[in-house]
């Protein structure tokens, strides 16, 4: 059983083959590339350095987010038109939980988030490989979450350095950070997140964003302010 | 013989998911567009991330349906055809990389298309194009006259230096409180009415082939300014006339002065706003009178579609002309010649 995997939710891109248990081929990225250049000459020179035909592929992993909005799409809709003309089953996984999924061994929690601007993070919390929690959320609020939880914490993904200072303020000696090395997604990971789970209809397969858009959350405000 | 050509077309630019399969870039064998008006309306206007959302939960639904509704599989194919630009970048995203996906699935060439060649293709569709052709491209996001020398060579003689005239209706359509997308709207209002407010003409300078519709939409805000200062009620019916008959005379008029001066064997209109009844009144009875065949599409082939997408591409396609895994969208693509 041939995989390809493909994480396109921030900025790193990350691609990978895999047969059965055997990890074929990976790549991955943490520059800032544009994705929607990137994504499909990476994915086609993964399949000829593996030796994989598109028509060989039995299966598709993909990253639904949260995350960059454009960059799930991009990944999401690759993902799925591959898996709709293949006539093959497409998985999709937490972003926030292919960048845990780095960190497997960890005992206490495994906290990974993506910055979401303005004091906002896309946050999971996950512990004993279960998933306590996926949202978007103030850096304040996660941290209380997570102080209260009274566990060792790690944290993953390429955007703990930019609040790093405020993270250690708060969880003190709590707090480890897991290397740039780990903070990068693995389509690998990914795949192997997404062989546990049931094959998702292909036309419903879709980014989840974990917000609205400003648009609508405006649209909201208005509606509660004219009694509506 | 010569064996038949079938190409994909796939458009994404803007509030439209559509994909088509069109014969020879002029016979539709299948054409499905699913609109999102309905969810831009309580907005107002098209909101870029609800846009962008929808394309993704669409594609390959409307994907899937153009093929089942030509009964034909992908390996039937000769190109995909997908709009590059100009739009909403995201909303183009979704478009290529599907095309780049489905493409490199199934082994296919991939074919970038400019969006307002398709428009100006979709005539194709209609009717054989002969050159030189003369188009006038009308919608939300355009005002423009293409000169087309030659299959696949295009020539921007002039274009809109603020509003398209897209633009100035659905303003216009707001001053009224007529619903989204006001186009409509204003054209039947404006086809009722038994008068009409004299607003100015942008003709701008001498010889020029360019549009402004900024000053008559700032002379129409200010008619209803003073109306409401004065407590005086506006006609709905004479604003939306008189605004229409403004926009209809400049189109029309230099339409016809470029048709002159470059000689064209066939004039047409094309976009969205092609599909507003005065303005195609106005200018089949100016080029009938002129002995000039001018056409434009049926609606559902103005407003956007993908066998326009496709009928262009396969223009391009024919010339040699193929794209690459690392198509991007480009929101603001020029016009270029493909011959
Ligand atoms: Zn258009």
């Amino acid at each position: 059983m041939i995989w390809l995997g493909i994480d396109t939710s921030h900025t790193p891109l990350a691609v990978a083959v895999m047969k059965d248990e055997q990890v074929l081929a990976e790549y991955k990225s943490g520059m800032k590339i544009t994705h929607s250049i990137g994504t499909m000459p990476a994915i086609e020179e993964l399949l000829k350095k593996a030796g994989v035909q598109a028509n060989e592929i039995d299966a598709i992993a993909v990253a639904k987010g949260p995350g960059s909005y454009t960059g799930v799409r991009i990944g999401v809709t690759i993902g799925k038109t591959l898996a709709w003309t293949l006539n093959i089953p497409i998985m999709s996984v937490s972003s926030l939980e292919v960048l845990a999924g780095n960190a497997p061994f960890f005992n206490g929690v495994v906290c990974s988030i993506m910055d979401a601007r303005r004091g906002n993070v896309f946050a999971g919390i996950y512990m004993n490989g279960e998933t306590v929690k996926e949202s978007h959320m103030s850096l304040e609020d996660l941290l209380e979450t997570l102080d209260e939880m009274g566990q060792p914490v790690l944290f993953v993904g390429m955007d703990v350095s930019i609040h790093w200072e405020q993270i250690k303020e708060v969880l003190g000696d709590k707090v480890q950070y897991a290397t740039a090395a780990l903070s990068l997604p693995s389509a690998a990971v990914l795949i192997e997140l997404a062989k546990k789970q049931e094959a998702t209809e292909v036309h419903a397969t879709v980014p989840e964003y974990l917000r609205v858009t400003e648009a609508e959350a405006n649209w909201m405000k208005e509606q509660k302010k004219n009694g509506k | 013989m010569i064996k038949d050509q079938y190409i994909l077309g796939i458009e994404t630019s803007c509030d439209e998911t559509a994909a088509s399969i069109v014969k020879n870039g002029r016979e539709i064998i299948s054409s499905v567009v699913a609109s999102q008006i309905e969810s831009h309306k309580r907005f107002g206007g098209v909101v870029p991330e609800i846009a962008s959302r929808h394309h993704v939960e669409q594609i390959t639904i409307v994907l899937e349906e153009a093929l089942k509704q030509a009964n034909m599989t992908p390996n039937e194919l000769d190109a995909v055809a997908v709009t590059e630009g100009p739009g909403l970048v995201g909303a183009l995203l979704i478009g290529i990389n599907a095309a780049k996906a489905f493409a490199f699935a199934n082994g296919l060439p991939l074919v970038g298309v400019h969006h307002i060649a398709g428009h100006i293709y979709a005539n194709a569709l209609v009717q054989p194009m002969e050159f030189p052709l003369l188009a006038l491209v009308v919608s939300g996001g355009h005002t423009e006259l293409v000169l087309m020398k030659e299959e696949g060579q295009f020539e921007l003689i002039g274009e809109t230096r603020d509003d398209a005239a897209g633009e100035a209706y659905d303003k216009v359509a707001r001053v009224l409180n007529l619903p989204y997308p006001g186009g409509p709207h204003i054209d039947k209002l404006a086809n009722e009415s038994d008068g009409a407010v004299p607003f100015p003409r942008s003709w701008l300078e001498e010889g020029s082939y360019d549009f402004s519709f900024s000053g008559l939409k700032s002379a129409v805000i200010n008619y209803q300014h003073n109306a409401v200062q004065r407590g005086e009620e506006i006609n709905p019916n004479h604003l939306a006339a008189g605004f229409q008959q403004s926009v209809i005379e400049v189109l029309t008029k230099k339409t016809l002065r470029a048709a002159r001066e470059f000689n064209v064997k066939q004039v047409i209109a094309a976009g969205g706003v092609a599909a507003n009844k005065g303005l195609r009144q106005a200018l089949e009875e100016t080029f009938t009178k002129e002995n000039i065949p001018f056409y434009v599409p049926p609606i559902a082939l103005c407003t956007d579609n993908a066998a326009m997408i496709a009928a262009a591409g396969s223009s391009k396609f024919t010339a040699g002309k193929t794209g690459d895994l690392s198509m991007n969208g480009l929101p603001g693509l020029e016009l270029k010649s493909w011959n």
